[in-house]
Order: structure tokens, then C-alpha cells, then sequence
């Protein structure tokens, strides 16, 4: 089964490295950008085929490692 | 002193925090390899240094904190054992959860390595009483992810409870945003747990204790917990 774990900063949190993105897209010309964050993208593949196991066993991975849930959220996908 | 120099895998400043343990206290520290599950018997500091540890895989300091030598670190500091962090170090200590915040990438972007001034806060604590509370010193930095950040309610707590021990400085001691060089939220530098046996700072004060280097602003930390362990054996 895959899985995807989708780590984003939560608001308000300063985000220099998006704000460093968002000012290079304005300097190539890309119009219309208002505002940049960077996040993080884990692809998982796991042994368990029930969704809900995988639900969890994810959940626990974002919050031991995956994640620092002081600055950051996370989003788990099980790709059915 | 029997300090105890923690090592994971891409730290770097371990010979220099082990020459500085050595210099001021005249003992060498032991030097402790991350899978370890035990500090050595009698140990009473542990120091964790800077470096890389992992690459700053995933973000600065988390796998290093999950390491097998951080169990009886936590144990050492729950039984009210001194714990010194300094870069990567400070950095492994909040993510392991030994004291509050994050250090973020510094708000310039860019890495930093240079002298910085340091206000001391306080002087009543076992790693300040070699200095004066409001004396201002001098040490290196060399970081690129220091720009320390909580909630509100954390600062305000931290603030509230004189847990801000170090504080980026301008020379004659004063707060200004021109010199808090990596835009660390009200100049947080260094800071204790909740029990004030645990400190975390950015600078590298184990550098700045030899006269053949320049300054030794560094030593005062570093004599004070002496100091403060010869009194307590």
C-alpha cells in the first residue's frame, strides 16, 4: 500500500525559505504569485493493505519523527 | 567535574568542547557514541555539541534526538542533571523535547559565522556564575538555523520564569535588532528547561577560552559549572 505524508508549516510561523522562493519567481517574470511556503513531501509504502492501520501507523511516524508539531502540520493520504 | 561529550554521527565540534572540558576543569570529559543506552557511572554534565548530526537531515537536530544515548539523557535530566547544548546541540535539545521551541532558518537566509555579543541574564544559575548578570561577552557563532521561535505563551512563560539566559547584544549590552543576527525572537541566544539544569544556546562558547585564540569570554561558562560541581560533591 502507499501512502503519502504531507508536511506544511503552520500559520504564522515565518517562513524564510518560501519567502526567498516567492521573491525569485517575482524576479523571473512569474506574475500573480501572492505568497510562497515550503513544505515537505514523504511517499510511503507500507506492508498493511487496511487503510485505517496505515491511517494510524502514519499518524505515529508524523508524530515521533516526520513532523515537529510545534511548527508544523501534517496531512497523512493512503493512496487506495 | 565528570563531564560526558555526547557524539552522532556528523557533529563536529566535539574535540573542541572536549579540549575546552579538559582546559578549565583539568579533566578529560568521556566521549559517548550515540547507540550507547547508558551514560558512564558518575557522570554529572552532559554536553552535546555542534556539528551536522545527520546531515540536518529532515531538520536540524531531529534524528539525533531520537537516538538511543537521548533515553538516558532524558532519565539524567529528570533526575536534575546538568545538560549543556550548544548549536546542533541546542537544536537536538528541542527536539527531543528537553526544553521548549524551535530554531528556525536564520531570518537573513544566510549562514553566519562570526564574533558575537552575548548579554547574561542571569548569574544565579550553574552555568552563568562565573559572570555578572548584564555582563556582556563575547563568542562565535556558526549557524545557519538559529533564529529561535515558540508561541506567545511559551515566550511569555520562558520571559516570566528567567528562562532567557543568553541574549544577542549590542556591545555595550544593549537589545537592538542590528545585532540580533539571526532575527531570534525577542534575541533568544540561549535559554534553560522549566528546572534551570538544562541550557541550549546558539554561540559556541567553548571557543573562546584559550589567550592564544583572542578572547576568553567563553571560559567564565565553563569555570562557573566547575565551580558549581566541586561545590555539589
Amino acid at each position: 500500500m502507499k501512502a503519502r505524508v504531507t508536511v506544511t508549516l503552520k500559520t504564522g510561523i515565518l517562513d524564510p525559505q518560501g519567502k526567498a522562493i516567492e521573491g525569485a519567481l517575482r524576479s523571473l517574470g512569474v506574475e500573480g504569485v501572492t505568497s510562497v511556503r515550503q513544505g515537505k513531501v514523504f511517499d510511503i509504502e507500507l506492508e498493511s493493505a487496511d487503510p485505517a492501520k496505515a491511517e494510524a501507523l502514519l499518524r505515529q511516524a508524523a508524530d515521533k519523527l516526520l513532523a515537529n508539531t510545534v511548527i508544523e502540520n501534517y496531512r497523512v493520504d493512503v493512496m487506495k | 567535574m565528570n563531564a560526558a561529550v555526547l557524539v552522532f554521527p556528523g557533529i563536529n565540534r566535539e574535540r573542541d568542547m572536549a579540549r575546552t572540558l579538559k582546559i578549565v576543569s583539568g579533566r578529560p570529559p568521556a566521549v559517548v557514541w550515540h547507540t550507547d543506552t547508558t551514560l558512564p557511572a558518575g557522570t554529572d554534565l552532559v554536553v552535546i555539541p555542534g556539528g551536522f548530526s545527520y546531515g540536518d537531515y529532515l531538520r536540524c537536530g531531529a534524528i539525533a534526538a531520537r537516538s538511543p544515548i537521548m533515553d538516558a539523557v532524558r532519565k539524567f535530566s529528570t533526575a536534575g542533571g546538568l545538560v549543556l547544548g550548544v548549536c546542533n546541540g541546542f537544536q537536538i535539545l528541542c527536539e527531543a523535547g528537553l526544553l521548549p521551541g524551535v530554531l528556525m532558518r536564520n531570518a537573513q537566509l544566510r549562514f553566519i559565522c562570526r564574533e558575537v555579543y552575548l548579554r547574561v541574564e542571569r548569574s544565579d544559575t550553574p552555568f552563568t556564575r562565573g559572570y555578572n548578570a548584564g555582563q556582556v561577552i563575547c563568542v562565535p557563532v556558526a549557524h545557519g538555523e538559529g533564529n529561535y521561535i515558540a508561541d506567545g505563551e511559551t515566550i511569555a512563560r520562558l520571559e516570566g520564569e528567567g528562562r532567557v539566559i543568553f541574549r544577542y547584544a549590542a556591545p555595550d549590552g544593549m537589545i537592538d535588532p542590528n545585532w540580533n543576527h539571526n532575527g531570534a525572537m525577542n534575541a533568544i541566544a540561549g535559554i534553560t528547561n522549566e528546572n534551570g539544569n538544562v541550557l541550549g544556546m546558539m554561540p559556541h562558547p567553548e571557543n573562546h577560552v584559550e589567550d592564544a585564540v583572542g578572547p576568553t569570554d567563553g571560559r567564565g561558562l565553563f569555570a562557573g559549572l566547575a565551580d558549581h560541581l566541586a561545590k555539589a560533591a
